[in-house]
């Protein structure tokens, strides 16, 4: 029932965005959604446009994944555009009632829904790309200059990825116990909203225990692997970058430098 | 109240590249107050088949029928079914919630709109059915052992009183003392009440000696539907699918080859003693004969 739910919808595949160090996933993406703001003009967005389509076409990741990200902003993206549409002041092209369309209007909103779109799918291959571990080696390894002001940078990554990986488990065992429930005869979704809350609680008490045994489990069998976190722990698969990755930056760098040329030159 | 399926199939995601046939084709009849084994090895669709039985699975293809009556009709009572066909889960200790063991037991009858009285008294009797002394009826579920622990949860299905109660591998994770005493209960409460008892286990000696037929699942199919001494006769193919008869077979088979006169297809202890017995008996008649 609920196990086809999965975080962080990686896409298992081989290619060379796939092999890409997390790090330089996850700096692209960043300098990717502010070059998105940065650019201007038509040729900036092309510039983007461009660089995107190479990037999808190298993680070899079908686009319909793509636009399944896309389902979610769906909702955001139509009040985007129909603010911008009919609240932009400028020159009316079009008069409906009360309401005006004007030509700044319609050019805003369709950069922005743009804009937008290229935001949602630029970070979607990213996460479609990157398995969620990797993401939090990436994420660990690049905020580590912050241990120096004392933030715990190991530990919130390891909480990270625990949590991560508890996710379909609890999915599972949630199944589980709601079969069990209903076995029983447990009505989960009829009555007033009050009723529908008191209902969950043969879900929740069982599921909370499940996860706090999980837990002690968990904590017990890395003590005893003598587990400390902190400094001096190494990795079983150490990042490090490699040619592929010093490439794949000046490509990024390239791309930036393109991008804000043609807006500015051309544009 | 009987159960019949008729060619049942079910598919794991249907329509994407990792589909899973987890039952295939499967018809059976399970008439009222048999008590069956349903045998297989992890993944041979047993638990699968179980959850088709009181409608928390649906079918991908076929029909189930419960007391003459299709329950996946639009106006068929899912409720009802579910009392009438009790579930007890693998691991069903860790569906208890409630404070106390005895309102944990409530909760199913609750669920049925009985009133207080009734309610009460069907808890009442579900646990003395299980077991379960007095003394632990108002104590929180979560102080229990293991095996106390998974008795409340049988009785938290007994107390809607099921006609048809499916147990998914009540022994796991217990000690052997643990197992025995649950398997004894359940064939307790069977000659006590009368109501049909599917047992779905993989191990061939905790089911054959309680039960009248065994049905031995391999990959979605049914592979045998019999009586326990017609099944363990085709022990060499049980063991091809990950299977074995009891120990207690082999015993006597391994007798039979070192040339002593005795029958090999006994499935229980108790029988293997019985037909030693006989065969000291008939080997100092013979002696003295002579």
């Amino acid at each position: 029932m609920l196990r086809d739910i999965t975080l962080g919808q990686y896409y298992q595949a081989d290619s060379v965005i796939h092999r890409l160090d997390p790090r330089v996933k996850l700096g692209t993406t960043v300098l990717f959604i502010i070059s998105l703001f940065v650019f201007q003009g038509v040729w900036g967005y092309l510039a983007a446009g461009l660089f995107l389509v190479l990037v999808i076409r190298l993680s070899t990741v079908p686009f319909k994944f793509m636009v399944k990200g896309m389902r979610s902003i769906v909702f955001l993206l139509s009040i985007t555009v129909i603010f911008n549409l009919f609240l932009t002041p400028g020159e009316p092209v079009v008069q409906l009632w009360k309401l005006t369309i004007t030509r700044e209007g319609i050019e805003l909103a369709v950069l922005l829904a743009i804009r937008l779109s290229f935001l949602i799918i630029g970070s979607s291959v990213m996460t479609l790309t990157t398995t969620p571990n990797q993401l939090t080696d990436g994420l660990e390894k690049m905020l580590r200059p912050l241990n120096k002001i004392k933030v715990p940078v190991h530990e919130i990554a390891m909480m990270m990825s625990i949590a991560l990986r508890f996710i379909p488990i609890l999915m599972e065992e949630t199944d589980k116990i709601m079969k069990a429930q209903l076995a029983r005869c447990a009505d989960f979704d009829s009555g007033n909203l009050i009723k529908k809350a008191k209902s969950l609680v043969p879900l929740l008490v069982p599921l909370f225990i499940s996860a706090f045994r999980r837990a002690n489990d968990l904590a017990m069998a890395m003590e005893a692997r003598c587990y400390r976190g902190g400094d001096h722990r190494t990795k079983m698969k150490p990042l490090h970058y490699e040619k592929r990755d010093y490439i794949a930056y000046v490509v990024v760098v390239c791309y930036l430098v393109c991008g804000i040329a043609a807006g500015r030159l051309i544009g | 109240m009987p159960i019949i399926l008729d060619k049942v199939s079910h598919i794991y995601g249907e329509d994407t590249a990792m589909a899973v046939m987890a039952l295939n084709n499967i018809s059976l009849v399970i008439p009222d107050g048999q008590f069956i084994g349903l045998i297989g090895h992890t993944g041979s669709g047993k638990s699968t088949l179980a959850q088709h039985l009181n409608g928390l699975m649906k079918a991908t293809a076929g029909n189930i029928y419960f007391n003459g009556e299709d329950i996946d009709a639009q106006d068929f009572d899912k409720k009802m079914l579910r009392s009438k066909v009790g579930l007890v889960f693998q691991y069903p200790e860790h569906q208890l919630f409630e404070t106390d063991v005895f309102a944990d037991v409530c909760f199913g009858p609750k669920n049925l709109g009985l009133s207080k009285k009734e309610i009460e008294l069907r808890a009442y009797e579900a646990l003395k059915l299980v077991g379960l002394e007095d003394d632990y009826f108002y104590q929180s579920p979560f102080d229990l052992s293991g095996g106390q622990k998974r008795r409340v949860a049988i009785a938290g299905v007994l107390a809607m009183k099921p006609d048809v109660l499916i147990l998914d591998e009540p022994t796991a994770g217990l000690d052997p003392k643990g197992r025995d005493e649950i398997l004894d209960q359940i064939a307790r409460l069977k000659r006590e009440t009368g109501i049909t008892v599917l047992l779905v286990s993989h191990s061939m000696d905790d089911v054959a000696k309680y039960v009248d037929r065994i049905i031995v699942m391999n990959k979605g199919s049914v592979m045998y539907d019999d009586a326990p001494r017609e099944v363990f006769r085709h022990y060499q193919e049980l063991e091809e699918i990950g299977l074995a008869a009891p120990q207690v077979t082999y015993i006597m088979k391994a007798l039979r080859d070192h040339g002593y006169d005795v029958s090999d297809e006994v499935t229980t202890i108790a029988e293997a003693r019985e037909e030693i017995s006989n065969y000291f008996a008939r080997f100092a008649a013979a002696r003295k004969e002579r």
